[in-house]
């Protein structure tokens, strides 16, 4: 084969990979993704069985410990509203977990509840960098 | 002091603009006075932003609350290493952090080819001094560090407690030199294009600084991962949350780049490659500075909502706007000397890896981004660490087979008998790992993490082969002993064998990662005391809850609540104890209600037994709502009611109550031993990643070490190059002597 047939032939695969792989990488990532919900999204419009990406603050004093293994129940509510969600959770909570702090967390819904996926819960972090001062 | 500091960013700001001008002139103007004006000024505001750091970094240690920082982000309770290191726990301090890395950095580069690429300095300048003028400017206009309160307070807030760990002193430090020193290679990258001057001078000059910005931005991720193993994530290391990711993705492209490099070092080819990657670089590194403060994307790092947004994306879009302008217009002049001779040779091996390191970074891209890209389509999704690790697993594994086969292949066309020669040895022990690991058992299920075990096997043989060969050849010449032939070998050829050490670095840190990820036991429990429970290999038994207060001049630092474990054997046979904490912070020194030692951020102290096998860690969270709070709550109720009655007159008495009350509460606490929460983690060869890590390092220090006789064969290469330029008049149509014909196969 000369080469500059050669040189098309492997562009031509080469392309076709980048294509087949770009194409494999959209499709997985659709498939494995999750819609970020707010409460007021998912109290109104959640599907029994999907997975949702749910954010949103802590309602003030809903932390409860289910005692045993169970794990913890609170309440999830808008950043700037007080439509809230229950949700169930098991697993590793971090240490600025608490009332009225932002979460991000995966859920599924299961009767009237949303469980959470174990160990998704993230809280934010809420000094550094911020731009109000802290209380002094 | 505070006038000082914001007068030296003013001036720092006038400097580098200044800088951005000369630059520019000294360049049009084939002028060389006014490069050198321009170069001074860039070491000018390397001067004015050290004092600028130094007043706030005073300030920090002087416990000066009449700055606003000072006050939001240190205490006097805050030791005194912390304080030091909470200049940069705020936006501005991090900001004038990395802006004072950047000038250090640039006056370095400047400095060292003061005399070398007349063409390519001039513009080199002016972008370094232009990014500084970007962040100055920020400084200046936008988030002054030097911000001074009208009536300062006696106390200031104090260090957000999460960031109270050692890694806080270096991990901030490493990833912003990291990023600076990206830019540098970046500014080279420019001034070649806008001189057409695209040979490898430039990549030469900024080579090292490429390497460095490379060491230092992995170091920083690593000391993260090691932050968050130890303290922050709750036993784990790598979160894919979007600022790990974006500190990730120039050192992926940056890893792409120093080998890539090498192909246009010696073979002048892939220039447009070249130019492409370290730009791309370059700003991946500006992004991930901004990803960490624009608050865009949901992040465990969260910066509040931040007015930096608009300047930053600016920035960014004007950057790639710039290189691929460049790039494109400058097409004619990167083409490449030569052609790629076989699939099967070191040069492609190189671009294979290059591939999948950019593979990696666009997939890591597109996942952190996917957010950002499917809300511009309608409804904002996510991927989470699953979908992270079904895709980078495959290119992880490909690129450390890469890294296996590179160092033994030949360049140009490998022969049968080359591949014979040199993969005989590393292929059977890769197999001799397989067959025992299936042999063993308990690995075979977990097809990924055997793979890695035996690529890893592969890379790390054919190192060793590497360095046998090597050292055989020399003692053959020099007749010296092992130990000496082995450190001959390795000064001569510092980057071939600096790599080289990298390469089984990184072998060894997936190895653990793999093991680590494949066949970890995690749990949470809730144990009361006498209870035991079942992780891995051991057993855990909760003895019981532990408590104390810490104190600093006087005052409460925070209480330290935690639990004491016994970490057993099968059979019962205590091998351990650990004592976990919890560490609670007073939110109002000197003193506040009880119940507010508990509104703040807690710590966990976690505790491990680490060993080169397997860790076994523990952290607590001690059962704050049920016993805790109700019991912290009637004591404010009684300290309010004395000071209602007039038992608790004066301040001190309050205090004196206040602190008897906190004592109270502690010993109630040990004596209930109440049930807590666990997290125990059993995760086998954790300490690898570490280990590996730490080769890594030292690899990278060996391969960036100047070597004495190069050094020296540079500066007559240079002074041959200035000859022969004055010899043939001022054309320029001498051809001068590339650095990578003088220092030979280096």
């Amino acid at each position: 084969m000369d080469p500059a047939r050669k040189r098309t032939v492997r562009l031509v695969v080469a392309l076709s990979a980048a294509v087949l792989l770009a194409g494999a990488l959209v499709y997985t990532s659709f498939s494995a993704s999750s819609e970020a919900k707010s409460p007021s999204e998912l109290a109104t419009s959640a599907k029994a069985g999907e997975r949702y990406q749910l954010t949103g603050k802590v309602v003030d004093k809903s932390i409860q410990q289910l005692g045993g293994d169970g794990g913890i129940e609170f309440r999830v509510r808008d950043r700037d509203g007080s439509t809230s969600v229950p949700v169930r959770y098991k697993g590793s909570v971090p240490d600025p977990f608490r009332d009225g702090r932002e979460i991000i967390i995966t859920v599924s819904k299961k009767g009237a509840d949303f469980v959470g996926e174990r160990d998704s819960l993230i809280t934010k972090c809420p000094s550094k960098f911020s731009d109000k001062p802290q209380a002094v | 002091m505070a006038t000082l500091g914001r007068a030296c960013l003013i001036l720092a700001l006038g400097v580098a603009l200044y800088g951005i001008g000369a630059g520019i002139a000294a360049w049009r103007l084939q002028r060389r006075d006014v490069a050198n004006s321009a170069r001074r000024a860039v070491y000018a505001m390397a001067l004015l932003l050290t004092i600028a750091m130094v007043i706030l970094e005073v300030a920090f240690l002087r416990d000066d609350f009449s700055y606003a920082l000072v006050t939001s982000h240190s205490s006097t309770t805050t030791p005194l290493f912390y304080k030091a290191a909470a200049v940069w726990s705020s936006q501005e301090g991090s900001l004038l952090l990395w802006v004072w890395l950047l000038a250090l950095w640039s006056s370095l580069v400047l400095f060292l080819t003061r005399n070398r690429m007349r063409d390519v300095t001039p513009i080199a300048t002016a972008v370094l001094a232009g990014f500084a003028t970007f962040f100055t400017s920020l400084l200046v206009f936008s988030v002054s560090p030097f911000e001074i309160l009208g009536s300062p307070p006696v106390e200031g807030g104090g260090l957000n407690p999460l960031l109270r760990h050692p890694s806080m002193m270096i991990h901030p430090p490493m990833l912003y030199s990291g990023y600076t020193l990206f830019t540098v290679p970046f500014a080279f990258a420019i001034g070649a294009l806008v001189a057409r001057r695209v040979d490898a001078e430039w990549i030469v000059a900024t080579r090292r600084f490429a390497l460095g910005a490379w060491l230092f931005l992995g170091i920083g991720i690593i000391l993260g991962a090691r932050w968050s193993y130890a303290e922050l994530g709750w036993g784990g290391y790598w979160a894919w949350d979007p600022v790990e990711n974006a500190s990730l993705l120039p050192w992926l492209t940056g890893t792409a780049f120093i080998h890539s490099i090498m192909i246009q070092e010696k073979r002048g080819m892939l220039k447009v490659w070249n130019v492409s990657l370290v730009l791309t670089t370059g700003i991946l590194a500006i992004l991930g500075t901004f990803l960490v403060r624009s608050g865009i994307l949901d992040s465990i790092h969260a910066f509040g909502a931040s007015t930096l947004g608009v300047p930053f994306v600016i920035l960014i879009v004007g950057l790639i706007v710039l290189s691929v302008g460049l790039v494109a217009s400058r097409l004619d002049v990167l083409r490449s000397e030569h052609r790629l001779d076989s699939l099967a040779s070191r040069e492609a091996v190189f671009l294979f890896n290059n591939l999948v390191l950019v593979a990696l970074a666009f997939v890591v891209f597109f996942g952190t981004f996917f957010p950002l890209i499917t809300e511009a389509m309608g409804n904002r999704r996510n991927v989470g660490p699953p979908w992270f690790n079904q895709v980078t697993v495959p290119l992880a594994l490909a690129l450390v087979g890469l890294a296996g086969i590179a160092p033994l292949i030949a360049w140009r066309k490998a022969t049968r008998a080359n591949l014979r020669h040199s993969f005989t040895i590393p292929v059977a022990s890769a197999l001799t790992v397989l067959v025992v690991l299936v042999a063993v058992g308990g690995v075979a299920h977990k097809p990924k993490a055997l793979a890695m075990f035996v690529i890893a096997a592969f890379l790390i043989t054919g190192v060793a082969q590497e360095f046998w060969r090597g050292t055989r050849a020399r003692k053959a010449m020099s007749k010296d002993a092992w130990p000496v032939a082995v450190v001959s070998l390795v000064r001569r050829n510092r980057r071939r064998y600096g790599g080289y050490l990298v390469h089984v670095g990184i072998a060894t840190l997936f190895v653990g990662v793999a093991a680590s990820s494949a066949f970890q036991h995690a749990r949470d429990v809730q144990m009361k005391p006498g209870d035991v429970t079942k992780i891995g290999a051991h057993q855990i038994r909760y003895v019981k809850s532990t408590g104390r207060i810490d104190n600093k001049d006087g005052r409460i630092e925070r209480i330290v609540l935690g639990a004491q474990l016994q970490v057993l054997d099968k059979r019962g046979k205590v091998l351990h104890t650990l004592n976990p904490t919890r560490g609670f912070y007073p939110q109002n020194a000197p003193f506040a209600p009880v119940s507010a030692m508990f509104d703040g951020e807690p710590t966990s102290e976690v505790r491990m037994v680490a060993g080169l096998r397997r860790d076994v860690w523990t952290a607590v969270a001690p059962d704050i709502n049920s016993v805790l709070l109700p019991t912290a709550k009637r004591y404010d109720a009684a300290l309010r009611k004395g000071i209602a009655d007039g038992q608790l007159k004066t301040t001190e008495e309050q205090v004196l109550a206040f602190r008897a009350l906190l004592g109270k509460l502690v010993e109630g606490y040990v004596e209930a031993t109440p049930p807590a929460n666990f997290r125990l983690i059993d995760s086998p060869l954790v300490a690898w990643i570490w280990i590996g890590g730490i080769i890594v390092f030292l690899g990278g220090l060996i391969a960036m070490w100047p070597a004495p006789d190069a050094a020296r064969r540079r500066a007559s290469a240079g002074y041959a190059a200035r000859v022969a330029l004055e010899l043939a008049g001022t054309d320029g149509k001498v051809e001068r002597p590339t650095l990578e014909q003088e220092l030979g196969r280096v």
